[in-house]
């Protein structure tokens, strides 16, 4: 390994505080004491972490979000785990084109989708429905879900599942005993990054979402298009605690730069 | 699996995700092109003609030329900053001992999980006519005045790079991996300058990445929404921000419909030509 030259660490120095300066401006202003927007410069307060549990909108759409979150990623996860096994192991016809379908939400910008959705569900009577935002999201999320399955379902010797069969395990058994285990960290990994995005996700939400069924970012989007306050900097504080900890916890389970390879 | 003639488990497998595609997906995408295709009228509503007379309206109207315009260049000028500065931070950051690499890989990826609307926020904090930049430009003389970014393409521009730099990161980081570094040694031991490793050697290996990067950069930029509609507001419209207001101010949606499928084939014939220019030219560094 070759050490890094001078210019090379301030470029990487001034790199990190570029990446980091929006984050910690909105922690900084989060404590301020003040009434309005401010950095704490005489003293921190904790008045607008108190202030969020007066704004019941906000936590509504909190508690929105971590429930969409979670149905939509659990769906996703039992829509793409038979589908990656079937794709990476089987050769059929028709493989690459179903692959591609289940993984074409990528390339769809979210622009698209929201737009589609809204349309399609104020034609068939799903308009401004939870219904309709998490089959939205299961669409949005499946992707994610299924390309970290596929990636631990690739190359994996059959000879433990065979061996298992010829010794009178039923199908169900060996996915169960053999099967899961051995792709868990995939599926897992594709479970947890699929309901971050679900729970982060603005674009496709703000045109299905209906003043019922505000999931967070969009409940801090048209927040901030009336108002930036120091309000919604603690809610952001808060946010981004607790997706720092999610964080953690994926990184862990599957490593985040495998997580973004090739994400798009 | 045991293999039989005709095996039908693959496709039972991979049903319930094709036919939830094909009710969910395929239905409303192929509505929306459909609708495209409507004219509408501000007193009765859509129609259902057939014609091609919002496709003509939109690549016609010097408002749209310019909406498109101004979102072609934003996509250009980010993919270009997120080169230029995101290439080297993956060199760095592959340079660096295991150790302070994992810390900084968590550093650099992890705003990507954190909402946009928070990252967006950030920068609106900053760029504010109360922010940090007014702090700063007043306290090193430069301008008395309130200093502000907000409702600029200055600040769109500096904001998505932010929102998206990471993803050039770990695709230009990904492609250095598979580099054998005894190449780069080789090279050294021949006599070859620093420099010339790192031109001859290093960057043709990272190329491969740096075009998929750009590639994802530009599409994400291209149809960026968040970020426009909070920095930008409605003075800076571009692509996306303008299909909403169509769609929730105006209610035109057919026109809305219309923007939506032009972003869509934009989107596909650029990544699936870009995709075929890659794999041609690089088909072998992928094998």
């Amino acid at each position: 390994m070759r050490k890094l030259g001078p210019v090379a660490l301030i470029f990487h120095t001034l790199f990190v505080i570029f990446i980091l300066a929006p984050l910690a401006m909105v922690i900084a202003v989060s404590f301020t004491d003040k009434g309005y927007l401010s950095l704490p410069t005489d003293g921190l307060s904790l008045r607008w972490f108190y202030a969020i549990l007066d704004n019941p909108s906000f936590i509504d759409a909190f508690w929105m979000s971590v429930w969409l979150a979670f149905i939509s990623a659990s769906i996703a996860v039992i829509i793409a785990v038979p589908a990656a096994l079937a794709i990476a192991r089987a050769k059929f016809a028709g493989r690459d084109v179903i692959a591609a379908f289940l993984l074409s939400p990528l390339m769809i910008p979210h622009l698209v989708l929201g737009v589609a959705f809204l349309q399609f569900y104020s034609r068939i009577g799903l308009g401004g429905s939870f219904y309709g935002l998490a089959a939205a999201h299961v669409i949005l999320v499946t992707p994610y879900a299924l390309r970290l399955a596929l990636a631990s379902a690739t190359g994996l010797s059959t000879d433990a599942e065979h061996a298992a069969l010829t010794l009178g395990a039923n199908k169900f058994v060996v996915f169960r005993k053999i099967t899961l285990p051995l792709i868990l960290p995939g599926v897992a990994g594709g479970w947890l990054l699929s309901f971050i995005t679900s729970f982060d996700e603005l674009t496709m939400s703000v045109f299905v979402a209906s003043p019922t069924t505000q999931t967070l970012p969009v409940r801090m989007y048209h927040h901030i298009t009336q108002t930036i306050d120091p309000l919604i900097a603690s809610v952001s504080t808060v946010l981004i605690v607790l997706t720092f900890a999610l964080m953690m916890i994926l990184d862990r389970f599957y490593g985040l730069d495998k997580v973004f390879v090739g994400k798009g | 699996m045991p293999t039989k003639n005709f095996n039908k488990t693959p496709y039972a497998l991979t049903a319930p995700g094709v036919l939830f595609f094909t009710a969910l997906l395929g239905a409303p995408v192929v509505m929306t092109f459909v609708l495209s295709l409507h004219s509408y009228d501000f007193t009765t509503g859509i129609q259902s003609d057939w014609t091609l007379a919002n496709y003509a309206d939109v690549l016609g109207d010097s408002y749209f030329h310019k909406i498109f315009a101004r979102t072609f260049g934003l996509g250009l000028l980010v993919t270009a900053i997120c080169v230029l500065i995101g290439v080297p931070e993956a060199y760095v950051l592959s340079r660096l001992s295991s150790r302070w690499r994992s810390i900084f890989l968590l550093v650099v990826l992890g705003p990507l999980l954190i909402s946009v609307v928070v990252r967006t926020l950030g920068w609106a904090l900053l760029f504010g006519g109360n922010g940090i930049l007014t702090m700063i430009a007043q306290a090193l003389g430069f301008s008395d005045e309130p200093v502000s970014l907000m409702f600029t393409f200055t600040g769109m521009t500096i904001a998505l790079v932010h929102v998206l730099v990471p993803f050039m990161v770990i695709s230009v980081w990904a492609s250095l991996q598979k580099i054998d570094p005894q190449s780069e040694d080789a090279a050294l031991s021949l006599g070859a300058s620093k420099f010339t490793v790192l031109r001859r050697i290093t960057l043709p290996q990272a190329m491969p990445g740096i075009l998929s990067g750009s590639i994802i950069v530009f599409a994400l930029t291209a149809s960026a929404f968040a970020t426009p509609a909070i920095i930008g507001g409605r003075r800076m419209k571009v692509v996306a921000t303008a299909a909403y207001d169509e769609y929730l101010s105006t209610l035109n949606w057919p026109l809305g419909a219309t923007i939506a499928v032009l972003l869509l084939l934009a989107n596909i014939v650029i990544i699936v030509s870009f995709n075929k220019l890659i794999e041609r030219r690089y088909a072998k560094v992928f094998e």
